[in-house]
This record gives C-alpha cells, structure tokens and sequence, in this order.
C-alpha cells in the first residue's frame, strides 16, 4: 500500500523511513500564484497610490487581473490537501499559532479589499450601462440579464454625479493604499510558511518572507506586463479588420504608441523589484555558507552540486540574468519585453521550486538524498492533482477567469469610449 | 407584595438558577479524559538492549491498524556502522519491519554497501518513535488545531479533524510523522494511547524481547522508567530545536541523528 509521497520520491543513501516529498508541484504552484495576485495589485497601485500616470492603462489591467488570480492562490492548496473537503476548517475553526490559519485570515482580508476597490473602480461603468439597457425601447433577453446584473452591481449606488465620481476616487486611493501592505504580507505568509519551519535547514531564514515578497512583485509585473501586450496585440489584430468600417475604435497606430509607452514605463520597476529580489536571493545564500553551520555541508551539495543547474543555470542565468540584460539594453521594444518578461516569469517559477522541491532534497539525517520525480501522466487522483495536470489546471485557470471577468470589468474601458 | 416577601422570592429564584448553572460547567473532554497533575508519560530506549530484531515495528503496526506493507511506520529502528576509516554508515530498510537480514548496508538508489568485519569499529541499533516533545512543533504549526498535546503530555492527532495539508510532517524535525495510507490524514506515534491508559505498556515495548523500550511517567519519582533517567547518563534526540523532547536514551551515541 503506497503512503502519500511514495509516487513521486526517490531515495538516496541514509533517508529515514517516513521521509518523502511531502509537499511537490502544487506547493510550488502556491507561492507562485500567490506572489503573481500580490505582484499584480503593487503594480495597480502604483498608479492609483503613488499617482505614476504613465501605469494609468495597465493599473486597471493589473487590478482586473489580480482578482481573477485571487481564487486561484487557493486552488493549489485544496489540491494539494489530503482532506480538500475539509479545508475550510482552515477559516472556520483557526489554529492561531499556525502559519496556514493566518494566511487565511490575510487572503480573505485582501479579497475584500480588492474586491472592494474593483467596484469602486467600475461603479460609474456599471451605472452608465445599465442606465443605457434599461433605456433602450426594445431588449433581448441577453441584454435584459445584462441590464438585471449591471443593475445589481451597483448595489443601488447609482449616483454618478462629479462629486460622488470623486468620493469613488478618494475611496481607491484608500483602498490601493491600504491593500499594499496587506498584499505584501499576503505573500510575506507564504514565505513566513517556509521560513518557520525550523525543522528544514534551507528553508529556515527570516529572510525567507523578504525575498517572497520581492520576488512576487517581479512576478506580478512580469505577468501584467505579458499579459498587456498580449491583449493589445489581439485589440492591434481587431483594429485592423474593423478600421474600415468605424473610426470610434483607436486606430493601431494610436495602439501601438500606448502598448509601447506602458510597456516601458513598467519595465523599468520590473528592473528595479528585479535587482532587490536578486540581491536578497544571493545574500542569503551567501549569509549561509559564510556562517556554515552544522546544516552547510548538506546544503552545499544540494545548492552547488544536485540542484546546479535548476538554480545557477535556470534561475538565475535564463530567469534573471538574461531578462535583466534583455531589459536593460537601451531601445527597448515590445517584443524584447515580452521574451523578457516570460524569462522573469520562468526564473520565479524556478526559485518557488527550488525552495519547495529542494528543500526537501536532502534527508533530516543530513546524510541522504531525496529526488522529486513529476508525475506527467495522471493514472490517479493523486498523480493527477499532485501532478503536471493538475499544476496546468492552476496555471490555466486564472486566464479562463479573466475572459469571464473581462466582460463585467472591461479593463480597456475609458479607452475605448473616448 | 411585601418587601420581605419579594427578597424571599429572590434569593430562592437565584439559588434555584445557579444550582443548574453550576452544575452545566464547560467540560473539556480532554481534560476530563486525561487531566492528571501527576502524569507525564516519558519513553526510555536502551540502545545497548536492542539486537534490530524488528518485532517493535510489527507489532506496532498491528496495534495502530498501519497496514504491515506500508514503506512508513510510527517506529523504526536504525543501524549504524562506523568504519576504521571514521566513515558512519546507517540505514532503516522498510523501517526494520523484517529486521535487519542483510549483512549489507541499503543506501536507496545507490545500492547496497558491503562492509567487511575486520573494517567495523562500532556498531549499534537505535529504535526511534515520536518524542512526545514537551514544545512539539506540529502542535504549533497545524493550522486548524487536528494535532493537540494532552494534559499527560503525549501528542494525539485527531483523524476526523486534520485537513492533510502536511504542515506538521515538515514541521517535525526527527521525521516522525507520514500520512496513513487508508485514512489519508497525518499520522504518529502516540504512545499507545488507547493501551497506556489502561494501565498497558505500549506495543512496542511488549514485543521487545530484550526490554529495550519502557514507559514510564515522569511525575512519579518511584517509576523505575523516571528513577534511570533521574540516575543515569541519558540523551534525547536532536535538543538543539527546543522541543524538548520525552523519548531518552541510554548510550545515546552523538553519530545518531
């Protein structure tokens, strides 16, 4: 009879018998998309806090973006849970000493606040179209259900006058400004998670929560910005074949010069999240073997021997290296940024699972070896949903969920009307 | 109605509601159940006694329902073997479910190790189970409170309430903890908790033939289990995590891990 971790763990020398690898893709899938929600709301807010103008187009981006990630941090948990029917014992009956049950008192916290900030946001857009549905002299039925969930989301706000367009302002403002700390100690947890768990010498760092929150900023920006040029790229494609017929809609030209002035401005704190993240990253790994403590011997050959290339080659040559010089190289165009921004994103993904899968390479005797073997076909449940299917099924979701969300909250709105 | 009447009404409404009152006290089944100021279930392994004969891990399977094929166990015993060349050696193969029948050392995906006699220095047995830490960390780091320690020390882990999510078996840093392959939630040692408190010994320590493991309670000086830890030169396991842990150990060598 197999015990959970016995699929995907191989052993290595001196491994104590209950030891495996307990917590495999979806783990790492975890603060990765945990770090993406944060990442996203930072970038968003640097518009709507810190007043950065030239972000105004992407902050809504990000914003609309961040909340269809938002239930998406959660799904590699409750896939990853043995118990998934149980997970909300997490909210409903806390353990409060837990790192976990914390967390799920920030995520909710933060889901409120975004939440709160999106209606804020679109209030006036809700009004004015279900004002123009309830209008119209004939309605289908699609629009009527249109005109029924417009009108319902503006919770019976429907004032949209100068002075309550400004109120609404006031109140992002607070919210933006509220919901950045909550969303870096949203992702601080996650690292804390790690961070604190003393029975794991890679993992036990305070800076653990530092280097999260740096390197979930770069993530977030990373994706906003891939996401953004995507995006303008299919409304360039659009923009092509309706031109001839309306000239309401902005013309490619117009398209082109927005997508590259966003694009640029962004790069620029993606640079500079990027240096800090790095930098934390190296520190601490040169704190550790500057100290070498008893733990050093064995971490050293997981860092410098087993896991060389997945952290020297992959991390940080192809995921931070290369995209920091890509970036930094003057004349930046679009397509340069993209391949970077895809760069940055896989050199997060790779510094998640080389803090999740290689802290648990090495055994708690500190004289054996554990090897992580993906299940890529999924012939169970458990290799399914700890698997290279399930990890897609998370990555996948999020964009699903913005195409949904896309419809409610248009993200090119004002755009488009002017 | 009279003054002295209304008084009278009052003080028999009062004492007739609080009689109920008192008598509908909170009551923690925990407490109730194991609440004992003079009880502190500690464990002594005598790593002299043991010869690696297994019987422990099996019969710890038995009692605890642990299907006897499953590659973890709430016990197990580990060998090691220091070469002249000052090399240690160990290994658990399946736990020492069968013992240990080969004369080579298993070392996973590496293959086995060949070790002549004339190179061996020392080589001894050490069984471990869960310590019972006085501070245990998988207490501190379940998020919805599934593992709790009771009054008489021992950590039990509630199987209708954990969620799985394997918080407590990275928290554990003697490796104690896995998940049960039926019940599909975090499982460990607990002493035998359904036996101790029956005045039993655990299963283990019955199966030993040597009397390498015994229970005791700390809180009674006449407990011979407390009087070899009182008297003699005992270790505990990993101390430097401040868990403090309650498994000792007599001839605790520093090359266990």
């Amino acid at each position: 009879m197999v015990v959970h971790g016995e699929l995907w763990t191989a052993k290595e020398l001196f491994v104590l018998p209950n030891e495996f690898i307990y917590w495999s893709i979806q783990i790492v899938m975890y603060p990765f998309m945990t770090g993406l929600v944060a990442g996203a709301f930072v970038l968003s807010s640097l518009y709507h806090v810190f007043g950065f103008k030239q972000l105004k187009d992407i902050a809504r981006f990000s914003l609309v973006f961040s909340f269809a990630l938002l239930p998406v941090a959660m799904l590699p948990l409750m896939l990853h849970l043995s118990q998934p029917l149980r997970g909300s014992h997490v909210m409903m009956t806390p353990h409060f000493t837990s790192a976990i049950s914390a967390f799920g008192v920030v995520f909710l916290t933060y889901a409120c606040i975004v939440g709160s900030e999106l209606w804020f946001v679109y209030r006036e857009h809700f009004v004015e179209t279900a004002t123009a549905l309830k209008n119209k002299p004939v309605r289908s039925s699609g629009e009527n259900l249109r005109m029924k969930l417009f009108s319902l989301l503006t919770l019976g706000a429907w004032d949209i006058s100068p002075a309550a367009l400004e109120k609404d302002h006031k109140a992002v403002t607070v919210l933006s400004a509220v919901g950045i700390p909550v969303a870096c100690f949203l992702h601080g947890y996650a690292g804390f998670i790690f961070g604190s768990v003393k029975a794991n010498a890679l993992w036990m760092t305070p800076l653990m929560p530092v280097i999260f929150i740096c390197s979930a900023v770069v993530s977030g920006i990373a994706l906003c910005i891939l996401c953004y040029i995507v995006t303008m790229e299919i409304r360039k494609f659009l923009a092509g074949r309706r031109n001839a017929k309306s000239a309401d809609i902005p013309s490619i030209e117009q398209l082109k010069g927005a997508q590259a002035q966003e694009v640029r401005m962004s790069s620029r704190y993606l640079l500079i999240f990027m240096i800090l993240a790095v930098t934390l990253e190296l520190l601490d790994m040169i704190f550790r073997g500057y100290t070498a403590v008893k733990s050093w011997d064995i971490l050293r050959s997981v860092i410098y021997d087993r896991d060389f290339m997945q952290i020297f080659v992959l991390q940080f040559g192809i995921g931070n290296f290369v995209p920091f010089v890509l970036l930094l190289l003057p004349g930046l165009t679009v397509r340069r940024a993209a391949l970077a921004c895809t760069l940055v994103l896989f050199g997060v993904f790779m510094m998640r699972w080389n803090v999740v899968i290689g802290g648990q390479a090495f055994s708690l005797t500190f004289a054996g070896f554990m090897h992580y073997h993906l299940p890529i076909i999924p012939d169970s449940w458990e290799t399914f949903r700890e698997g290279l299917a399930g990890a897609l099924l998370v990555a996948v979701t999020p964009f699903v969920l913005f195409y949904f969300l896309n419809k409610i909250f248009p993200v090119f709105l004002e755009e488009e009307t002017n | 109605m009279k003054r002295r009447d209304f008084l009278r009404s009052t003080v028999i409404a009062v004492a007739g509601t609080s009689l109920p009152l008192t008598s509908m006290t909170w009551i923690d089944p925990r407490e109730a159940f194991a609440a004992n100021p003079d009880l502190r279930w500690i464990f002594l392994v005598d790593t002299h006694k043991c010869v690696g004969c297994g019987f422990c891990v099996k019969a710890c399977k038995y009692e605890n329902d642990i299907p006897q094929e499953t590659n973890a166990t709430r016990t197990w015993v580990e060998r090691y073997v220091i070469t002249r060349d000052g090399e240690v050696h160990a290994d658990s193969p399946r736990g020492a479910h069968e013992g240990f029948t080969q004369r080579a050392i298993d070392r996973g995906t590496v293959g086995p190790l060949e070790i002549a006699d004339e190179d061996i220095v020392q080589a001894f047995f050490v069984p471990k189970l869960c310590n019972q830490c006085d501070h245990p960390s998988c207490v501190q780091v379940c998020p919805v409170g599934a593992t709790y320690k009771a009054p008489d020390g021992v950590v039990l882990v509630d199987r209708s309430w954990c969620i799985g999510c394997g918080y407590c078996v990275m928290g554990c840093p003697y490796g104690v903890r896995f998940f049960h392959p039926v019940h599909h939630v975090a499982e460990k040692c607990n002493f035998c908790y359904h036996r101790i408190h029956k005045g039993e010994s655990t299963a283990c320590a019955v199966a030993c033939p040597f009397g390498a493991r015994k229970i005791g309670n700390m809180k009674d000086p006449d407990d011979p289990v407390t009087k070899t830890v009182m008297s003699q030169r005992v270790g505990v396991l990993k101390d430097g995590f401040g868990t403090d842990p309650q498994v000792y150990y007599i001839g605790l060598n520093m090359e266990v891990r």
